[in-house]
């Protein structure tokens, strides 16, 4: 297939989803394939999948939309960070089928190289990346955080529960989920951190 | 990854049934430990069921002034809900020790509650593992073992439960409540959720096939100091060497020991949440920390790699408590 | 153009443009995510069929039996592999990389199937569908227990041993004398972009997308693995996702998404699985190491042997060459080294940032930070006392091209606070028992032959072409900022392409070359279309000042653009290293600071500040060669503290073998940290004066850990990493 991101038929209403059983032989059957609409950094894609389809792998192999990378494919590195309705998860660790209706945003919906988002132009402004395989996933996470600040959700540092505090030694605990081997970690800290004061 | 048809279920009891009636079939959640093994073929189901709409996803006062948590609350939800700080502070501790941010996004509170071991043998599928083959014997027996079960272990199994939600639920007294496919309501103590290997180490929880968890509940708030202090060699991301959950009521007690009464719950040494009625009972006798940590590892059976977790748990034990006489709440 | 007398004055000089700390030019490609990687190049090779390699499930053995019947079966799948019907390959060589030639098992994760199918799903589900049995043969997994047979090979990056005075004798009549053994574990490079390839066939032509540090090696092995011309086989890196070593080899997703798509007649993709790569690719080899080290009363080294065992593969092994930096950083008359190398049939062993120096260090510089206490002297003034000027095996003849360690130690001092310093144990902060180290760093230059094609247009832009990679180290921008130099122009007007072999062959990633000969080369290439445009425009080159994007002598100025003109201009040229590397030594120096916190119950260790001090030449652009630090700093704190790839000698396979369980260290093991470059231009290491720095980084950092830790609790341990296990067994609980 060169591209399977055609506008399918919707067959099937959101919450009723269901593929026979009896139409698998066991062993070596094909996966039926379900039909999936979700809208991707603002755009309404449509996609008939196999079910076991990640939504990395929906992305990068079916949309095309590469940016958001596989580094380990087992939630264990972060370089496939995106938001699902404005939260950031690991794409790797989710079926596309699963995110029926649901709102997807990538790195390339953030911003492109000619229009970049505050938090990509300081990454560039930081050198907040060397080899450039976690970035997105990094920069997603990066948004995310900030928000997650904002929204008083705790984290493992937090002194106060009651009371969140921006803080590098926060940002710190936060991104701990995003893996950097280059290691860009001290600069990615400072990225934030300039995209959080001019921010707040 | 096996093939597999997928539905979405429409209410509890249709999950329930639709699990119940395909023995190759199960219940999909949040999903971050379940696709990582079936990606391994650790697990490998013909059917998934969809639970993610099923509308489990709020947390609701108790008549009895506790707390029901939907089982499908997100990690993430659970951790900062205002009650769940304020209340039930070591569970919100324990939640955002775990995993990372991404990962607490969509992991949900009954998933984290079933997730299976990190034993080394167990996610290679070459590997001899008595959990994931019955009967192929344990490969981390005598293999590499640093991280794992020293309490409750058997000579077929010394896998660890990898949750800290589930250890902080075991000090606070959780109950699961399930349904099964008849619609028939069960309430297990968390005590007795989860089970120890033995020789059937392929089984994990007392949970049947099909049988669906809808919501866990905590007693009324208890009070007291809320610690959970988790040790590790990676300052995040990783599970726990030993973790300690503790409630403790500093005071007096019986005999002037600085502790009234403690509910403690350790994580990264056994198959489940580990808790010893005895060193309890130790501390708010006067009993010191190293008192009640003898009583917690009583019939502990280390490996040559991982007997450090018995004197890694006695300090640990011991640096909560002197914290909590401190009546200091806060731990990282 | 030859490079063997030392450089004098010229326009690489001027600092404008180069030397600057200017923001990475492809930034806003790999933020904004639309850099290709290897598995990404959907629209140069469209309708890819999906690979998933199968990796062999014992440590050594034969393959008694293999079904691929029902893989063959199964929905989706175009194409089974296995050693049965495998198309015949080159001889294994140091190149070559021969897939599925046999059902011989050499170790665990050794590729034994291919399968390609229309979705990366239904390949992988085929993949398991696969019936495999094997004989199992004894191996050998156990360094400690081999070390006694093990021997000094006959070759390696550096000579296997090396003799100068008399060792035993000097030693025996020291006053002071050192004699301990380190341990260091077997480590993944663990780069975050997979090994990845997609093949693309167009007649008897291969274009490779694959991820590799260097274009001509990766064309070379390919071509001949497939017994094809290297003409035909075009191999494509533009970036590559981190390599560290691991991706100087060719493993099986490059040669079998080739072969499976040149039988398919389709282009195929392949990327290794996460779990697959800890025991598929090459690693960094454990190492037992011996330090006998004899000194006078007052410090100065009068005999020193560092021996090292590390093990590998029987055929084609090679030793982890972790004595070789010991023959260069510290004085003694009476020197001797081994790299012994012992038979493993573990996965094989290969380069991972700084191979030989980064685990070497974490050896010497311990035993001299215990030295240092023996004689009851500062760690600095020890390593002060036996500063040498030359390379100490070879005498004053050879002196060193530049050696600033005794100032990256002082300046380091000072910033660092390093008077703050207390005996061991003494320092408590509420529940953390804190300490600080020191280490110093070392790491030869090495230089390698580069090329590249100049075009200038006219427009007045300039278009740099070269084989050169960019792993991460800012080969784009400081290439980029090489040819603006040299030529007069703002940064904006270069555009720079690399990773094709299309391009002009050049030094590639690795061995920190690549920024120096890289940056030489288009150095050369810069100079000759200098020339080009000053006879163009009747200039004297000489006097020609390359400025604001034209050519001036005296009172005349014209615009690049207008002497390119229409056609445009074309240089190409390289830079060839002569024999300045024999006269003189040539190293990068420096020294790390590193302030650690140990939890007092728990024996949790945290790093509170590090800073680092380098003089590696020329900084070619002050941001990148930082970042460059940067990561060799906290891989160095990787290896002190939680990298292992753990073997269980049982079944003789690195068991934890993915990301949760190998152990990075990440955001939250990192503070904020500092790196200092002291000023230094060395004329004997190329036009450019640059040297290198992307594993100066990593070279001593783990020993400066180490250091610190033992100055924070008063346990020495020698057994990398320093977990927390180790560490609770010799630290005395905390007082209640």
């Amino acid at each position: 297939m060169i591209d399977d991101a055609h506008a399918a038929p919707r067959r099937q209403a959101p919450g009723s989803a269901m593929t026979s059983e009896a139409s698998m032989a066991a062993g070596s059957a094909a996966a039926p394939r379900l039909d999936l609409r979700l809208t991707v950094n603002g755009k309404e894609r449509s996609l008939r999948l196999d079910p076991r389809v990640t939504l990395l792998d929906a992305l990068r192999e079916h949309l095309r939309l590469t940016g958001s990378k596989k580094g380990c494919d087992h939630g264990q590195c972060g370089a496939c960070t995106v938001l699902v309705n404005g939260r950031r998860i690991n794409a790797c660790l989710t079926l596309a089928v699963m995110h029926e209706g649901d709102s997807v945003t990538t790195i390339e919906g953030l911003g492109t190289p000619e229009a970049l988002h505050p938090m990509q132009a300081a990454f560039v402004r930081h050198d907040g990346f060397q080899c450039g395989y976690c970035t997105p996933g990094q920069i997603c996470s990066s948004v995310a955080v900030l928000e997650e600040i904002r929204a008083g959700i705790p984290s493992h540092v937090t002194e106060d529960l009651e009371r969140i505090e921006f803080g590098e030694a926060e940002l710190r605990e936060r991104m701990s989920g995003n893996i950097c081997r280059c290691a860009a970690y001290p600069n990615i800290i400072e990225a934030i951190r300039e995209v959080q004061e001019q921010g707040a | 990854m096996r093939a597999f048809t997928y539905e979405r279920a429409e209410s509890p009891a249709a999950a329930a049934a639709a699990v119940a009636r395909n023995p190759e079939a199960r219940f999909i959640a949040g999903g971050t430990n379940l696709l990582d093994l079936m990606k391994l073929e650790i697990e490998a189901p013909r059917h998934l069921v969809d639970v993610n709409r099923l509308g489990l996803d709020r947390i609701e006062e108790t008549p009895e002034g506790g707390l029901r948590i939907g089982a499908l609350v997100r990690n993430t939800d659970l951790a900062a809900d205002p009650r769940v700080r304020r209340d039930y502070a070591v569970l919100s501790r324990a939640l955002v020790a775990g995993a990372s941010g991404q990962l607490r996004n969509k992991a949900t509170t009954a998933g984290n509650l079933l997730q299976r071991t990190r034993c080394p043998y167990f996610y290679d599928p070459a590997m001899p593992c008595n959990k994931r083959r019955p009967g192929s014997g344990c490969g981390a027996i005598g293999g590499f073992s640093r991280n794992l079960g020293i309490l409750g272990t058997s000579e077929h199994c010394i896998a660890t439960h990898p949750s800290d939600m589930a250890v902080a639920m075991r000090a606070l007294d959780a109950v699961v409540e399930t349904i099964d496919a008849e619609g028939a309501a069960r309430r297990i103590p968390i005590a007795d959720f989860h089970t120890l290997p033995g020789d059937t180490p392929e089984i994990e929880t007392v949970l049947r096939h099909g049988e669906f968890i809808t919501a866990v509940t905590l007693p009324p708030p208890a009070g007291g100091i809320h610690l959970y202090r988790k040790v590790r060699d990676r300052a995040s991301y990783a599970f726990a060497s030993v973790s300690v959950a503790a409630v403790v009521h500093p005071g007096q007690g019986a005999s002037g020991g600085g502790i009234a009464s403690a509910r403690l719950a350790f994580g990264g040494v056994a198959h489940k949440p580990w808790r010893v009625a005895e060193a309890e009972d130790r501390l708010a006798d006067g009993g010191d920390a190293e008192a009640a940590a003898e009583a917690v590892l009583r019939g502990a059976r280390p490996t040559g790699q991982n007997a450090y977790k018995l004197p890694l748990l006695r300090r640990t034990l011991a640096g909560v408590l002197a914290q909590a006489r401190q009546g200091r709440g806060e731990d990282r | 153009m030859k490079f063997d007398t030392p450089a004098g004055p010229n326009p690489s000089d001027r600092g404008r443009v180069l030397g600057q700390p200017r923001d990475r030019i492809d930034g806003p490609l790999k933020v904004s995510g639309r850099a290709p990687y290897a598995y990404e190049y959907h629209a140069e090779a469209p309708g890819a069929a999906y690979g998933w390699i199968l990796g062999a499930s014992i440590g050594k053995g034969r393959i008694a039996r293999i079904d691929r019947r029902a893989a063959e079966a199964a929905p989706g799948v175009l194409l089974v592999l296995t050693h049965e019907n495998a198309p015949e390959q080159g001889e294994d060589s140091d190149y070559a990389a021969p897939q599925l030639q046999g059902p011989e098992i050499l170790h665990y994760g050794q590729a034994v199937a291919l399968v390609v199918a229309e979705s990366l799903e239904e390949a992988r589900a085929a993949a398991a569908l696969i019936d495999i049995a094997y004989d199992a043969a004894p191996g050998h997994y156990d360094l400690a227990e081999e070390r006694d047979q093990a021997k000094l090979p006959e070759s390696g990056q550096t000579p296997p041993r090396t003799d100068v005075g008399d060792f035993e004798t000097g030693y025996a009549r020291a006053p002071v004398t050192l004699d301990v053994t380190y341990t260091t574990p077997d480590q993944s490079q663990a780069m975050m972009e997979p090994h990845a390839s997609m093949a693309l066939w167009e007649g008897d032509t291969l274009t490779l997308f694959t991820s590799h540090q260097i274009m001509h090696w990766a064309q070379e092995g390919v071509a001949a693995t497939l017994r094809m011309p290297q003409e035909k086989l075009r191999v494509v890196s533009r970036y590559v996702g981190g390599g560290f070593g691991s991706k100087l080899e060719v493993y099986a997703d490059a040669v079998l998404s080739a072969l499976a798509a040149r039988l398919l007649g389709r282009p195929v993709k392949v990327a290794l699985s996460r779990p697959l790569i800890f025991n598929h690719t090459t690693h960094r080899a454990a190492t037992i190491q011996r330090l006998r080290i004899g000194t006078e009363q007052d410090g100065r080294i009068v005999a020193i042997a560092h021996e090292s065992w590390s093990g590998d593969q029987e055929s084609g092994g090679t030793a982890e060459e972790a004595s070789s930096q010991t023959r260069l950083l510290y004085a003694g008359e009476n020197r001797m080294t081994r790299n012994r190398l012992a038979t493993l049939d573990l996965p094989f062993a290969g380069s991972m940032r700084a191979p030989g120096e980064a685990v070497g260090l974490l050896a010497l510089e311990c035993a001299m930070d215990e030295l240092a206490e023996k004689l009851g002297m500062d760690p600095i003034e020890l390593r002060v006392r036996n500063d040498v000027g030359y390379a100490p095996e070879e005498g004053p003849a050879k002196p060193f091209s530049s050696r600033k360690l005794v100032e990256s130690l002082r300046v380091g001092a000072e910033r660092f606070g390093w008077e703050k310093r207390t005996a061991p144990g003494l320092r408590r902060e509420g529940r953390w028992r804190i300490g600080l180290g020191v280490a110093a760093a070392v790491r030869p230059n090495l230089a390698q032959p580069s090329q590249a094609r100049l075009r200038l247009d006219g427009q007045g832009q300039l278009t740099v072409e070269t084989q050169m990679t960019d792993i991460g180290t800012g080969s784009y921008t400081i290439l980029a900022q090489v040819a603006a130099e040299m030529l007069g122009l703002p940064l904006e007007a270069v555009t720079v392409r690399l990773g094709d072999t299309d391009f002009p062959k050049a030094s590639g990633s690795g061995g920190s070359w690549g920024a120096n000969s890289s940056g030489a080369g288009v150095y050369a290439a810069a100079a000759e279309l200098r020339g080009m445009i000053a006879r163009k425009a009747g200039f004297n080159a000489d006097d020609a000042v390359f400025e604001d994007g034209g050519i001036r002598a005296g009172n005349r100025r014209i615009a690049l653009a207008d002497i390119a003109g229409a056609e445009g201009l074309v240089a190409e040229a390289g830079i060839e290293f002569g024999d300045l590397s024999e006269k003189y030594a040539q190293a990068s120096f420096g020294a790390h600071f590193c302030e650690v916190a140990v939890d007092a119950d728990t024996a949790e260790i945290r790093i509170r500040r590090m800073l680092s001090v380098a003089a590696a030449g020329r900084v070619l652009n002050p941001k990148t060669a930082r970042s460059q630090c940067l990561g060799g700093m906290t891989m160095g704190i990787g290896a002190a503290l939680m990298e292992e790839a753990v073997v269980d000698r049982r079944h003789g396979l690195f068991i934890n073998h993915d990301l949760a369980e190998y152990q990075v260290p990440v955001h939250a093991d990192i503070p904020h940290m500092d790196v200092i470059f002291l000023q230094e231009e060395d004329d004997k290491s190329s036009p450019i004066k640059a040297k290198g720095i992307g594993e100066l980084g990593i070279c001593g950092v783990g020993a400066a850990v180490a250091n610190a830790v033992y100055n924070a609790t008063g346990v020495r341990l020698r057994d990398y990493p320093l977990t927390l296990d180790k560490l609770l067994r010799e630290m005395p609980a905390a007082a209640a």
